[in-house]
């Protein structure tokens, strides 16, 4: 069988093809890190939103809490929806473009995502309902585990993608 | 009593599992000695054990029977019997157990066709794939066991997840995901028995590849089926979403898909066996840790029904297989190769280094994004996601040169080849491209990225019809094509969906109307439909298309008794051009008022129509073409024939792209990629 020139040096060849397997990694493992720390998308409650301080604003967050009571208010013509969130502690506004879902309503768990505004405002763009037979939302003033109200959404396009 | 006889079946397979896996690997070093009809025996056992105990089952579920605890969990005796079957699959521990019976026919079918024609890798395979066999029949008796017993029978269960008695795809599409990802635990144990022989041989990548197909073909529908359940179930307007266990079937697929192109090269070089091996036991991997996710809890979605004690089991599978596949590589992939150049880059073997080399690329990007969020949660106990804009980021561009391989690579000839050879076979279809890009321009299409894609979707079409044309003989090959056409479809209509959607959101009170793409809706009204499990409010709305009705759809909310919160069922009307989807978000003023989102998804009925034509491509490469069928009664026990019965240079020179029709007869075609 013929070979040809660079095929009779395999040591060389290898080494080469060492070295662009191990630069094209590193500037993939780069991109990969930088690509996923642009898209991070933090799950907090309330009170670890406003921990987040200044960190908060324009990043993706999914917040999660209950409708706060007789906070739900519809402006112009209800193509505008402004409610709080809290979990018993902290509140945070929400404003939410478009429409709810079906089953949105005072004191159920919500989780919205969007990002904070530096005017105290969180800019709702997707609004889920708590999802799950087995999830039963807490009294009043009962604290509120946003971790398990959080797990309870994830997966669940059904409700406000847009 | 069927808690008992399930009970009993179970450990059977257990047994059968256990004992037969011990025969196989003590009978690795006497291939021809008796004992290994022992260890056959138990995988058919254990084939026919599981089988029964799942008949068990669905006779529990379908009478039903609560006095076995998992028809308690599922089952409800207002059920239609289609979801009185598919509950089968439709909580934790049946799904483990469906699972148990899908591993033990493919384990027979895979002992069947290795004991008499792969003899000297049979014993080894049996061994590891009932070791699989033998951890899935012990989360079946123990940690997810569905045969429990109850004391004092309820009179009626809650029925299974709504989301799951939603759609008709619910039946299809997981018997499908199991046939594709418990299929690959066959070419674990063929790839695990060529490293613990220290050879792969020509003559076992046959089977190597049948089941890799078989699973390959089957994960293909169900990833898709999956998505078209999204689509027609979830309501918001898509059939992907980048979620975790999407990404979890996706996985295996990328790898699968790799190993089947890089197997082409071991068959025809004799190259590239260790990196098949390792793909072929990546790819299992990946479906365990798949597993691992979707059903352990970690990501809450309608597949990880809830919070189990199988997860750390699982992981511990995943940790043993993990360490079993890097010990097995790291001693014995030297030896299975016995030549190490792998030729130009600008040929056929090039081509498929390349393809392997993305599809390695895009297997990492989406297992970080995947994976990245549950290490962080596990080491810091913060929750974070990685949201779709990286998976896109990333996807896109591989994905798009992935379809630009498609195109080149197969136009590509073996082995080295001339400048201006190369001009003649890859010049041609740049018609293919310039055409693709001129109708799409026409249709409308601006956004360059989609242009790309229809233009690199041009190139590779005409390329594989050339190649279809050329190889109307030689069925393997064919089938590859035919794959390739269904894939060319697929990518550009992702592509133009995703990038040529239109979505409003639409308030109309009874008898308004309002306007998206061409088409003018008009809300009718609302009215309350009973049916056996639930109760639905269905929206009519009528579709006007340049002033006249062409049609009514009829968006619902259903409403479950087990599920506080009604779950919508968008309505769909599809055309070949697009599709007009529309779902509720909400109905108040007692029926007067509704809200709509509305959607024109361009080109998605494709997607379902090329999914089919990949299934052909895949049952056509598994149809053994002429030569083959003769060959194979004449190689038993055959050495490594030289690949292709030809060096790569000479003759080959010219490649399949350039050779004229009569060169070649088509026996050396059908051959070729066997």
């Amino acid at each position: 069988m013929s070979t040809t020139p660079e095929l009779e040096r395999p040591a060389h060849r290898k080494r080469l093809a060492i070295v662009a397997v191990g630069v094209a990694g590193a500037v993939l493992l780069l991109i990969m890190i930088g690509g996923i720390g642009d898209n991070l998308v933090y799950y907090w409650g309330p009170t670890e939103l406003r921990a987040a301080g200044t960190q908060a604003y324009g990043a993706t967050i999914r917040l999660g809490g209950l409708v706060a009571r007789s906070s739900v208010r519809y402006v112009n013509d209800s193509s505008l929806l402004e409610f709080d969130v809290t979990d018993a502690t902290t509140v945070v506004h929400v404003r939410s473009k478009g429409a709810a879902p079906q089953m949105f309503r005072e004191g159920i768990g919500v989780v919205v995502e969007g990002t904070m505004t530096p005017t105290d405002y969180f800019e709702s763009t997707r609004l889920m309902v708590k999802h799950g037979n087995d999830y039963q939302a807490p009294k009043d003033g009962e604290a509120v585990n946003a971790a398990t109200l959080m797990k309870s959404t994830e997966g669940l396009e059904s409700a406000g993608r847009r | 009593m069927i808690p008992l006889i399930g009970r009993l079946l179970i450990l059977g397979a257990l047994g059968a599992a256990v004992t037969g896996s011990i025969v196989g690997f003590a009978s690795m070093k006497a291939p021809y000695g008796a004992r290994v009809v022992w260890a056959r025996r138990c995988a058919l056992a254990f084939a026919l054990l599981m089988t029964a105990a799942n008949l068990v089952m669905v006779e529990a579920l379908v009478t039903p029977d609560f006095s076995v605890q998992y028809v308690t969990l599922v089952e409800s005796r207002s059920l239609p019997l289609w979801v009185q079957i598919v509950s089968l699959w439709s909580s934790l521990e049946g799904s483990i157990l469906f699972w148990g019976m899908v591993l033990g026919l493919y384990i027979a079918g895979g002992t069947l066709t290795m004991a008499r024609r792969h003899r000297e890798y049979a014993p080894a395979a049996i061994g590891v794939w009932l070791a699989c066999g033998a951890f899935f029949a012990f989360l079946i008796a123990g940690p997810a066991q569905p045969f429990g017993t109850v004391a004092s029978p309820p009179l009626d269960g809650p029925g299974p997840n709504p989301l799951l008695q939603n759609h008709i795809l619910m039946a299809i599409h997981p018997p499908f995901l199991y046939l594709g990802y418990v299929g690959m635990t066959i070419p674990f144990g063929i790839a695990s028995a060529a490293l613990l022989r220290g050879t792969l041989d020509r003559d076992v990548l046959r089977p190597l590849r049948m089941w890799l197909l078989i699973p390959w073909t089957f994960q293909t529908v169900a990833i898709v089926l999956g998505g078209w359940w999204a689509y027609e179930v979830l309501g918001w307007g898509g059939y992907w979403s980048w979620d975790p266990v999407e990404n979890a079937s996706f996985l295996p697929w990328l790898t699968a898909t790799s190993a089947l192109h890089s197997l082409v090269v071991t068959d025809r070089k004799g190259t590239l066996k260790g990196w098949t091996a390792t793909l072929v036991m990546s790819t299992f991997l990946l479906t365990i840790l798949g597993t691992f996710m979707t059903r352990s809890g970690v990501f809450n979605s309608v597949h990880s029904f809830t919070q189990s004690a199988i997860g750390p089991a699982i992981l511990s599978f995943l940790a043993v297989s993990l360490i079993w596949t890097v010990a097995m590589l790291g001693a014995r992939i030297d030896r299975l190769e016995s030549r190490r150049d792998v030729g130009p880059a600008a040929s056929l073997e090039g081509a498929f280094l390349v393809n392997n080399l993305l599809f390695v690329l895009f297997t990492l990007t989406v297992l970080v994004g995947t994976v990245f969020p549950l290490i962080v949660e596990a080491m810091t106990d913060r929750q974070i996601t990685v949201g779709r804009p990286y998976f896109d980021a990333m996807g896109v561009p591989i994905g798009m040169a992935l379809l630009f391989l498609l195109g080149i690579g197969p136009a590509l000839p073996w082995g080295r080849t001339t400048s201006r050879e190369l001009r003649n076979t890859l010049a041609p279809p740049l018609i293919g491209a310039a055409v693709f890009s001129v109708v799409a321009w026409m249709l409308q299409v601006r956004n360059p990225w989609t242009i790309v894609t229809i233009a690199f979707g041009g190139y590779a079409a005409q390329v594989t019809l050339g190649q279809l044309w050329r190889l109307r003989q030689g069925r393997r090959r064919v089938g590859a094509f035919v794959v390739h056409a269904g894939v060319v479809i697929v990518v550009i209509a992702v592509a133009v969906s995703n990038t040529m959607q239109v979505s409003r959101e639409l308030r109309l009170r009874r008898g308004e109307t309002a306007d998206i793409g061409p088409y003018t809706l008009t809300f009718l009204g609302a009215r309350v439909v009973t049916e056996v499990n639930r109760e639905s409010i269905v929206a009519d709305i009528g579709v006007d298309r340049a002033g006249s009705r062409v049609g009514a759809l009829a968006p619902r909310m259903n409403f479950y008794p087990a599920s506080q919160e009604p779950i919508g069922t968008p309505a769909v009307r599809t055309t070949m051009g697009a599709d007009l989807y529309v779902s509720i978000l909400n109905i108040g003023e007692m029926g007067q008022e509704i809200t709509v989102h509305a959607l024109i998804n361009p080109m998605v009925a494709w997607i379902w129509v090329a999914t089919l034509i990949m299934a052909i491509g895949g049952v056509v490469s598994m149809l053994p073409s002429r030569r083959v069928a003769t060959e194979l009664g004449q190689s038993v026990g055959a050495p490594d024939l030289q690949v292709g019965g030809v060096p790569s240079t000479g003759p080959e020179l010219a490649g399949p792209g350039l050779r004229p029709l009569g060169e070649r007869s088509p026996e050396r075609e059908a051959g070729e990629r066997a």
